[in-house]
């Protein structure tokens, strides 16, 4: 956490206050959250990053709330039912319509559980969406309907579409920062073992690092529609060793390259593209 | 005013016979707001049906893994027409266009909408441009396939070429000026046709929230309209607002189309959140429990909903996160609110499970379910996994299959007020629950197929056989929400003018059911003193007035 770091020269006593404060709070809500291990996992699993294991803790701690709230509302109707079910269909009960006390409460509670559920949430997400430095770079296309995934420096891409799913190799408990752009429509990068997603935008260079610290293949798919073949549209995340990841670069060192060129012209003239409508052409 | 005993309003004309056309000829020239409600009814309950239709294909192609029942073609076009029909042709507008139509009038004492031609003007844009957006089906490129939420570059017209789209647009956009008239018709009448007596804080809840609807719908509106201009002009004028190759921007038609899309939840859900609220306090015997607490929790999620649109776009990585998060986070509050004060509402009441209050708790406990589940799509790395899996969609289906409760337990307690006869109870009560226990049904594989990572609009899913049981359990409660529909069908044929329902079958509490049922031409011949939200319970039950807490007179 950044809450650790010495204020930088100059900071006013207030700031450093505020900062020794930040600290105290933030340290142990932290240490809480991130370790609700005890809890159930409520239908999602740790993931093999190391956000997404906060991801995951942050889930549990959203849904302990959901659960004791969701169980309080229910007990109160079922409450109501029974005792209040129609008896008489002639008796009028007592018109009661204010109780402030009790309406300011059920205001105040829900809006510091919504604080709470804020904090946690900026806990979770600030190491999530930072991008730290790091040394392995990935540059992914999403095209209609493949997956492209460029190693720049390495002369290193491996392209794949539909049933010829692709395979992204990256190195073990390394951070590795991916470049995600899109050649037509908007498409979803999307690693369910990640427990995270990013749009890949025509126009647009999306960033965001992650951390792999558990060796497997782990499926990806797109998430968002993307026309005609969006249900096919699958890759592969291998994270491997740093060693085997050196070697898998170096052997594959403009061999990959040049079948990618091969494989990316076989690619454009295999593509489904639509004949443009007649008016479009009109201008 | 009278005192004490009710005021007939212009007596001579109590036997007033409205002498215009009768037959198909009134009603395709009719300006009386009933019978242009009854046709907005009518037409979205079809839509209804027609996007259920759709809906039960969909996942009758999701009941295996690699279903055979559609091509990937056909498969887009259905999820597509599937959430358009429901969303612009069924619950838009039959939540602002069909029972607020005929109640809001009635409720504050009103003879008619403010601009009775230009309420007529809405229902036939209504009309039109549903049957245009439907269209597409009978076109050669068939209808349109981009998701409901037609995010470009998707929709240019390299890759949707076909006349589907541009129907799709056009039928958008004349349902889109419907809405806009119609949201300008609700505000003139709330503000300047409510009878003596009925002040701002003496108006139904019900009416309040078509209120904050109708101004919700003047400031959003326009915004999609302005898209969806910009979007034809990309696609025919060469114009390049959303294209890349000519310097614009796709995700801008994200922007715009959230800035709608939000706040058009809101639109969706208030009037639904308005019946539920008047059945449940009918039903309990009592009044609305913080009636203006309700007022205000209604305000602020309108409010809100205007600032959360980017909550749709947390994983476009193009978007302040931690501002549309605690914004969309907050509308927990006062939508908390509601469900604590409906709790209260049914507190120390007399309740009566008639199928209007059934459907209505329903409503309660489904609603809860999407709410619930929606707090942590606000919550952005909750919403990185969730995003665009199955957990979204069965979120947002709980959400609107609770308002499709709510608006069901609308019919049952409005129907007999605009027919003058009541529906059969026992088959309401079987609709009920096979539409309670299917929605569950339906919803709760989903949720589960979610975080297990099934993405949203696949046509097939071949890499993961483990999702077909998930997926055919939901595709079994769909069927049984399809058979509730029956029931309901079956309901009308049975009940066809069985059971007179009389002025006020529910000893219910607000100025519609002081009138006759069905209505006379100009809604009252006589009206009560107004002196609280409550005008009819005040007139039939002088002795047990509504009193704040701490006050101890019985």
């Amino acid at each position: 956490m950044d809450s650790t770091t010495l204020p930088p020269q100059g900071a006013t006593t207030s700031g450093r206050t505020w900062r020794r404060l930040r600290a105290l709070l933030l340290l142990p809500l932290s240490g809480v959250l991130l370790s609700g291990c005890t809890l159930p996992n409520f239908g999602v699993t740790k993931g093999v990053t190391k956000s997404s294991v906060n991801v995951y803790h942050l889930w549990q701690w959203f849904s302990l709330g959901a659960a004791l709230i969701g169980l309080l509302v229910v007990l109160l109707l079922a409450y109501a039912f029974l005792r209040y079910r129609r008896k008489d269909d002639k008796a009028i009960p007592k018109q009661s319509q204010y109780h402030i006390p009790l309406e300011v409460l059920y205001t105040v509670v829900p809006i510091i559980i919504v604080i709470a559920l804020f904090v946690g949430t900026l806990i979770v997400e600030n190491p999530e969406v930072a991008n730290p430095r790091t040394d392995v770079v990935v540059n992914i296309n999403a095209f209609q309907w493949g997956w492209k995934f460029a190693y720049p420096g390495h002369s290193v891409v491996v392209i794949g579409q539909t049933t010829q799913s692709p395979t992204m190799v990256i190195p073990a408990n390394t951070n590795v920062h991916v470049n995600l752009t899109s050649t037509d429509v908007v498409h979803g990068f999307y690693v369910k073992e990640f427990n995270f997603s990013r749009y890949a935008l025509p126009g647009v260079t999306n960033q965001f690092t992650f951390n792999a610290v558990k060796t497997g293949t782990y499926a990806g798919q797109c998430t968002q529609l993307c026309g005609l073949y969006h249900s096919l549209m699958y890759f592969k995340v291998k994270v491997v060793d740093r060693a085997t990841y050196d070697h898998w670069l170096s052997a594959n060192r403009d061999v990959s390259a040049a079948a990618a060129a091969a494989s990316a012209t076989a690619l454009q003239s295999n593509t489904y593209v639509p004949s443009k409508s007649t008016k479009s052409k009109a201008n | 005013m009278s005192h004490t005993t009710a005021t007939p309003i212009s007596e001579h004309d109590s036997h007033d016979e409205h002498h215009g056309p009768s037959g198909l000829l009134n009603w395709l020239t009719t300006t009386d707001h009933k019978i242009i409600g009854l046709s907005y009814t009518i037409t979205a309950v079809v839509m209804l049906v027609i996007g259920g239709a759709l809906a039960e294909l969909i996942r009758a192609q999701l009941a295996s893994s690699n279903g055979h029942l559609v091509s990937f073609a056909q498969y887009n076009e259905l999820f597509t027409m599937h959430g358009s029909v429901m969303i612009y042709l069924f619950a838009g507008p039959f939540a602002f266009g069909a029972l607020a139509n005929i109640i809001v009038p009635i409720q504050i004492g009103a003879p008619d909408m403010a601009f009775p031609r230009l309420n007529a003007l809405s229902y036939w844009l209504y009309l039109t441009g549903s049957i245009t957006m439907l269209l597409g089906f009978f076109t050669t490129g068939g209808a349109a396939n981009f998701g409901w939420v037609g995010y470009a570059p998707l929709t240019s017209s390299l890759n949707a070429p076909g006349a589907g789209a541009d129907l799709w647009i056009g039928g958008l956009m004349l349902t889109g000026f419907s809405a806009i008239f119609t949201g300008v018709n609700l505000v003139a009448t709330i503000f300047y046709l409510r009878a003596p007596g009925m002040t701002m804080f003496r108006m139904p809840i019900f009416t309040w929230n078509l209120l904050v609807t109708a101004i919700l719908i003047l400031l959003a509106f326009p915004v999609l309209t302005a898209g969806l201009i910009m979007l034809y002009a990309d696609r025919h004028f060469g114009t390049h607002i959303f294209s890349v190759a000519g310097g614009g921007v796709p995700v801008l038609w994200q922007h715009i189309f959230w800035f709608w899309g939000h706040p058009e939840v809101y639109i969706l859900a208030l009037p639904f959140f308005g019946m539920a609220t008047e059945i449940i306090a009918v039903f309990s015997k009592k009044p609305v429990f913080g009636y203006k607490g309700m007022i205000f929790a209604t305000i602020s999620i309108a409010a809100l909903s205007l600032g959360v649109w980017a909550h749709h776009m947390f994983t476009t990585g193009v978007v302040l996160l931690p501002f549309f998060s605690i914004m969309s986070l907050l509308i927990a509050v006062p939508t908390g609110i509601k469900i604590f004060n409906w709790i209260g509402t049914m507190w120390r009441g007399e309740i009566w499970f008639s199928t209007a209050m059934l459907m209505s708790i329903g409503f309660l406990i489904t609603f809860l379910i999407g709410g619930l589940t929606g707090i942590y799509l606000a919550s952005p790395p909750l919403d990185f996994f969730t995003h665009d899996t199955y957990f979204v969609v069965a979120h947002f289906h709980s959400v609107v299959m609770a308002l499709v409760l709510a608006g069901m337990g609308g019919l049952y307690y409005w129907g007999p007020k605009i027919t003058g006869y009541l529906l059969n109870e026992r088959l309401g009560k079987a609709q009920f629950w096979f539409l309670f226990i299917g929605t569950q049904v339906f919803t709760f594989p989903l949720y589960i197929l979610g975080l297990q990572g099934m993405p949203r609009r696949m046509a097939v899913y071949p890499l993961h056989k483990e999702w077909v049981s998930l997926n055919a359990l939901s595709s079994v409660g769909a069927l049984l929400i399809g058979v509730s529909t029956l029931f309901f069908v079956v309901n009308i044929i049975v009940s066809w003018k069985k059971y007179p329902a009389g002025d006020n079958p529910w000893d219910a509490q607000t100025l519609e059911w002081f009138t006759t049922s069905p209505p006379p031409h100009h809604n009252f011949y006589r009206l009560p003193q107004i002196r609280s939200e409550r005008p009819t319970w005040d007139y039939n039950h002088p002795e047990h007035k509504s009193i704040a807490h701490g006050t101890h007179e019985e």
